[in-house]
């Protein structure tokens, strides 16, 4: 579902959302931690939501699993209310940041702890509990007791208890947060496999925006307990909305200046006194003297000894220089003090091009590379 | 390396000073007769005729006391009325302690040390002290009757005073601290999340609590059952203070034997038989203690 171009339910105003979510506060006391939130989340969408912690996160999962409800707004599932329905009678299953296996449960027992609760019969179940099995690859650890499992078994066995029941919608929040980066990446396909396979709702919290953006149909950034943007992942990337989001995603350059001259596609933008002026492709035309900021991420920008032939060209000294293996970051002072970060990628094996600290070099980006935001 | 090994045996000194060798003692004295003597039983060590004496004595040991409480229903019916007093008393210990222990456990934190405080709170006065506080309670013209007759519950004193109901009474009273803190402890330590994973999974509140909350408390309850059963079954103050001569306990059978009656012999031999009788639940409190340490 998630690679496949023409799934774009949202974009679609007759396509029914599976989960709406209305105007939705959640408060504690005094403190705000959702904040009039409105949010459609669609059937067979893989969800993230993503932003810093404390921006209410769990707070939102919470509300969607009903372990607690709306100060006010309404959260309706299938467009039915959902308000008031204890967790027990929604059609929703969470994947527990702690994971919250029963100890004292065989991994068997687990994952067919549910499944005896809606009374399902005998036979049924072990056929389930089998497949869920195979599903998490955890035959073989079927008779095991959670404390006799890795961490990224015990992981998987409470995917499996979640996902059981077949929930409508399944909310995993921080499911990968204790895996390694190796095991964290194999098994995020392996959920945007299983997700494919049972064809059911998946809204996922992350930290890790690199997460949000392999697995996802659609990203979420939260900010204080309002949504900053939803966007498919490639457009919260290449078109974030604010400076904001733009930042919270992916490394970023973000340049203040005013519009200069107008135009609907192209506009100038002065920066700083005594620099020549960028000019920038927009979709959007804005009135002239307006502030705006240019968003600019570093892999679009290239560096050179010499002046590139590109829309923008300035000249800075380089400050730092990141080698990261596959790429290098090199941080560019500007006469007037702002660096500016160009990402090269390391074709060769000598990936310094020459460009050492200190030296005078020229930055040069084309007038579509970056984005003129107004907030 | 070896500091650590005299460390290891101090216990083990212990045990056998002050348990091991007294039991030895006991023992012995258990396979002798009585005897108008002082100690009053025969034979006795006599260390001047060297292992001469020493092969005298065992000659002179037998298990005739042994054959005796067999043989004497009085024991057995000892016997068997303390191991029913002291596993229903273990049972309404239980059914008191479980919900107050779990209301602790619910309570909010900063309010739990308070509340495990006002349970050990009892222990700063001395258990003698206690104990006959309810014999002015319980009596026939004690507090509990004025307050029932005065509100008009009953127009007769009730007799609760020298029967078993009065040692139930004492036992639950007495032990509870035991039976609460252990199950406290079992709760108190679990998470949270478990409880709204088994209502996410489909179960009620009531069976999440039988599904979930019960059984991952069982090894608390056990341990209480445990430290309240196992004193219980040879408990002498509350029977005889509370219980008058209508309650039979071994505790009682063998503070007679040797006070009143003199017979050190068979008092020895009663107090063999109810550590023999001990030894099960001992052993099965260490195993479920090691169990609960390995997990
Ligand atoms: N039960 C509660 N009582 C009071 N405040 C709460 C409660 N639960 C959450 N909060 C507050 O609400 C805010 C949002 O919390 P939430 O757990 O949703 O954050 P989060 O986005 O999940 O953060 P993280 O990424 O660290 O998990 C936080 O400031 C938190 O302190
Ligand atoms: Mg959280």
């Amino acid at each position: 579902m998630v690679n496949d171009v023409n799934f774009r339910p949202w974009e679609d105003p007759e396509a029914a959302p599976l989960i709406d979510i209305a105007n939705v506060t959640k408060r504690f006391g005094a403190f705000t931690a959702i904040h009039d939130l409105s949010l459609k989340i669609y059937p067979r969408e893989f969800f993230a939501i993503l932003g810093p912690s404390g921006c209410g996160k769990t707070t939102l999962m919470r509300m969607l699993g009903g372990f607690d409800e709306p100060t006010s707004g309404s959260i309706n599932l299938e467009g039915e209310d959902l308000t008031g329905t204890s967790p027990a009678k929604r059609p929703v299953n969470m994947m527990f940041q702690s994971y919250a296996l029963f100890p004292h449960l065989t991994v068997q027992d687990n994952i067919a702890f549910g499944l005896k609760r809606e009374k399902m019969p005998k036979g049924e179940i072990a056929e389930r509990v089998e497949q869920m099995l195979g599903l998490v690859q955890l035959q073989d650890f079927a008779a095991r007791k959670p404390h006799q499992l890795s961490g990224g078994q015990r992981q998987r066995v409470a995917l499996a208890r979640a996902l059981a029941k077949r929930p409508k919608l399944l909310l995993l929040d921080e499911p990968l947060g204790a895996l390694d980066k190796k095991l964290r990446e194999a098994t995020q396909f392996e959920l945007m496999g299983i997700q494919e396979q049972l064809g059911c709702t998946f809204v996922i919290v992350t930290h890790d925006q690199e997460e949000a953006m392999t697995v996802s149909s659609r990203i979420a950034v939260m900010k204080q307990g309002e949504i900053a943007q939803v966007a498919p992942p490639e457009q919260i990337y290449e078109a974030p909305a604010s400076r904001y989001v733009a930042d919270f995603i992916g490394d970023v350059n973000i340049i203040e200046g005013h519009v200069s001259a107008g135009g609907e596609s192209r506009m100038s933008l002065s920066w700083r006194e005594g620099e020549p002026e960028l000019v920038v492709e927009t979709g959007i035309g804005l009135p002239r003297g307006e502030t705006a900021w240019l968003s600019l991420r570093p892999e679009k920008v290239s560096i050179a000894t010499t002046r590139p032939e590109t829309d923008n060209a300035l000249q800075g000294k380089v400050l730092d220089i990141a080698y990261l293996g596959n790429v290098s970051t090199y941080h560019v002072e500007l006469a007037n003090g702002q660096v500016v970060k160009a990402q090269e990628t390391n074709a060769g094996r000598s990936g310094n091009r020459g460009i050492t600290w200190d030296d005078q070099v020229w930055v040069g980006w084309s007038a579509e590379a970056g984005v003129v935001l107004t907030s | 390396m070896k500091p650590n090994r005299l460390l290891m045996a101090i216990p083990y000194i212990w045990l056998l000073v002050l348990f091991l060798a007294p039991f030895g003692i006991v023992i012995k004295m258990s396979l002798s007769d009585l005897a108008v003597s002082i100690p009053p039983y025969t034979p006795q060590l006599d260390i001047s005729e060297g292992w001469a004496g020493l092969r005298a004595l065992f000659a002179n040991l037998d298990f005739e006391n042994y054959a005796w409480l067999a043989d004497d229903p009085l024991y057995i019916n000892a016997f068997t009325s303390s191991l029913i007093i002291a596993a229903v008393s273990t049972l309404l210990t239980l059914l008191v302690a479980y919900p107050l222990a779990y209301a602790m456990a619910c309570a909010p934190r900063r309010w739990r040390g308070l509340l495990v405080m006002l349970v050990i709170l009892p222990f700063w006065t001395s258990f003698l002290i206690r104990v006959y506080a309810w014999i002015g309670i319980l009596k026939s013209e004690g507090l509990l009757n004025q307050l029932l007759l005065s509100v008009g519950v009953i127009s007769e004193p009730l007799v609760i005073l020298n029967t078993t109901t009065a040692v139930y009474i004492g036992i639950v009273y007495s032990y509870l601290p035991f039976m609460v803190l252990p199950i406290y402890a079992a709760l108190e330590k679990m998470d949270g999340s478990l409880l709204e994973a088994a209502e996410d999974l489909g179960a009620s509140r009531l069976s999440a609590f039988w599904l979930v909350t019960f059984p991952l408390s069982l090894p608390g309850v056990l341990a209480g059952c445990f430290l309240v059963f196992i004193p219980a079954l040879g408990e002498f103050v509350i029977p005889d203070l509370l219980g008058g001569s209508n309650t039979l306990m071994i505790g009682k059978t063998l503070y007679v034997e040797f006070f009143s009656n003199l017979d050190w012999p068979v008092a020895s031999a009663v107090a063999v038989v109810l550590l023999a009788i001990l030894i099960v639940p001992i052993f099965l409190f260490q195993r479920q203690q090691q169990k609960v340490s390995e997990q």
